[in-house]
């Protein structure tokens, strides 16, 4: 009887928590489906009571729209080769320094690792005005390499390679390869680069998705459209005084499909990558 | 027997030079950081420290002013609005965050629950999403005609449309929604990886001593998940104090007064109306804030639970 009672007591619990995750997840998603909608219908379908809620037929023509309004392709490409060589950058710099940290003895060495850490404490609000006219002063006013360069700076890289190279590159197997007459460079290269491609990984997703998704400092640096990024470039399609909502969701959907379909094919790392990362920090 | 002696001398030898070789290395190695973040880290701190305490438009002499900025900021009427307005967002899209990140990640936590990775790519979508495109998107749904989507909900409720982006609560709830909306199911995986990491063996004892749902979750997940949930606290926190696209991407160029927040006015001050001292005077006023808030936010964080 009691048994009864208690197995009916969990599909209950069971039902409801199931109810909430598939809310939870409706509500997840929607906002996305829903941009896919406004993507292919016609302004005057949306603007309409009730509004579309079914996928129309202006797919292309909304897209054209974006295409004749902004770059659309040229921004795409600004943000890829800003995020990709930052992050290449990235990983290069970051491991390097942290193998530094977790391997060699120098002096100062505990001092500069905590001055690495405590500037990750400091707003990036703080310097905006003077980096302002830093890259106007080098004259890299609507040039790329004003997101890249400043974009390798990277004091959790640095932490998160210290990390991983402490607690997976054996210090017998450096000493190996030393003895063996490698130079330094050789050590990281051949001993720690091969150990360490999981924490490249883990360390590459976050830096792209935070240089693509990035927006305040493209703002400031960025003020031609030849130069402009993605998430520059959609605020272009906003800026506009007819408002087509078609031709604006649909410049925003397929500048978001990209990240989401790495995303879905990647999912369990990516998660576990931008989840972990702040965890460790 | 001399040759080993040699062997021993050269290899004490080499290793001497090989420990200031190391250190050479290991100063090169790391000197990038500290290159690159002198340039454009540490000196337009320091910069900004002494633009706070002068007048210039970013073109001719600076003038140097004493307090004037900070005084001009602190009595501005909209400093202290985009301040209110920054501390009523944050509360606003924080705290149901961590609370629904909680339950959701409970949820997810639950035995009894199959397709779990499929609700959690689900629920974490959000936030692969750029913060522009919520923004957008958002913002179109919170557009003050009947034919936005939060009105047209509403009206299926039987209420009367509201003016989203014109009024007073309606820009914050609009922009709360947007934070709430990509943050959520980013803390609730990692709340999630916090509950998997509490031990099985703590609830089964529970279990045996007849503790409810409600006293587990009160005297061992709580108190277990402390610190990723003064983690969680104090990022968002320092996000929410930083807001800035969603505002600017929903309100556009008028810089509506519901709903500028601190760094917006910042950037209106900077880059609009090309007043960089008080706008340098701002971000070290926003500075200060953050500092006071976080300690606050530890200070708290060590009572509590203790």
């Amino acid at each position: 009887m009691s048994e009864k009672t208690g197995s009916k007591k969990v599909s209950i619990s069971k039902l409801f928590v199931y109810l909430l995750l598939v809310i939870a997840a409706f509500l997840s998603i929607f906002p996305l489906y829903w941009m896919f909608v406004m993507a292919t219908n016609h302004n005057s379908v949306i603007n309409s009571v009730p509004p579309a809620f079914i996928p129309g037929s202006e797919l292309v023509t909304n897209f054209t729209n974006v295409i004749n309004t902004i770059d659309f392709f040229g921004a795409i490409w600004n943000s890829l080769i800003v995020s990709v060589v930052t992050t290449i950058g990235v990983l290069f710099l970051c491991s390097l320094a942290g193998f530094a940290f977790a391997k060699f003895e120098f002096k100062g060495k505990n001092f500069l690792f905590v001055a690495i850490l405590v500037t990750m404490m400091i707003p990036p609000q703080l310097g905006l005005i003077p980096q302002y006219f830093i890259i106007t002063q080098l004259d890299w006013l609507n040039d790329l390499k004003a997101i890249i360069v400043p974009g390798l700076i990277d004091a959790f890289g640095i932490f998160w390679m210290r990390q991983y190279i402490s607690s997976n590159v054996p210090d017998e197997l450096v000493d190996a390869a030393k003895i063996d007459g490698c130079t330094n460079f050789r050590v990281y290269w051949n001993i720690a680069v091969p150990v360490i491609i999981p924490a490249f990984a883990t360390l590459a997703i976050i830096k792209f998705m935070y240089i693509w998704n990035d927006f305040l400092w493209p703002l400031v640096v960025l003020r031609e459209e030849s130069s402009f990024t993605i998430q520059v470039a959609l605020r272009g399609l906003i800026d506009n005084y007819v408002r087509d909502n078609g031709m604006i969701l649909s410049g925003t959907f397929w500048a978001t499909v990209p990240l989401i379909i790495i995303f879905l094919l990647l999912n369990r790392l990516f998660i576990q990558s931008l989840t972990e990362g702040a965890v460790k920090s | 027997m001399a040759q080993t002696e040699t062997t021993l001398t050269t290899k004490k030898k080499s290793s001497l030079s090989e420990k200031t070789k190391e250190a050479i290395s290991a100063y090169i190695y790391i000197s990038p950081f500290f290159i690159l973040f002198g340039i454009f880290g540490l000196f337009p701190i320091l910069f900004s420290f002494y633009l706070g305490f002068q007048k210039w438009n970013g073109l001719g002499e600076m003038e140097y002013v004493g307090l004037q900025n900070f005084e001009w900021i602190l009595t501005d009427q909209i400093f202290w609005t985009s301040l209110s307005n920054t501390l009523i967002m944050w509360v606003l899209g924080t705290i149901p965050q961590l609370i629904i990140g909680i339950i959701l990640a409970y949820a997810l936590n639950s035995a009894l629950i199959k397709m779990k990775s499929l609700f959690r790519v689900a629920i974490f979508m959000p936030y692969v999403t750029s913060t522009v495109a919520v923004a957008i998107v958002f913002g179109i749904m919170f557009n003050n005609q009947d034919f936005g989507l939060f009105n047209v909900i509403l009206g299926w409720l039987g209420f009367d449309p509201v003016s989203w982006g014109t009024s007073w609560w309606g820009v914050k709830i609009a922009i709360s929604t947007m934070v709430f909306w990509r943050w959520v199911g980013y803390n609730t995986i990692i709340y999630l990886a916090g509950l998997q990491a509490i031990p099985n063996e703590l609830y089964e004892a529970a279990q045996i001593d007849g503790a409810t749902i409600r006293q587990k979750i009160q005297y061992i997940t709580i108190p277990m998940l402390r610190p990723i949930i003064i983690l969680t606290v104090f990022t968002s926190t320092i996000g929410a104090l930083q807001l800035f696209t969603e505002p600017l991407i929903y309100i556009g160029r008028s810089f509506r007064e519901e709903g500028i927040t601190v760094v917006l006015y910042l950037y209106r001050e900077a880059f609009t109306n090309l007043s960089f001292g008080p706008a340098s005077a701002a971000a070290i006023i926003l500075f200060i804030i953050i500092i006071i808030i976080s300690s606050i936010n530890v200070f708290i964080a060590n009572r509590i639970g203790r």
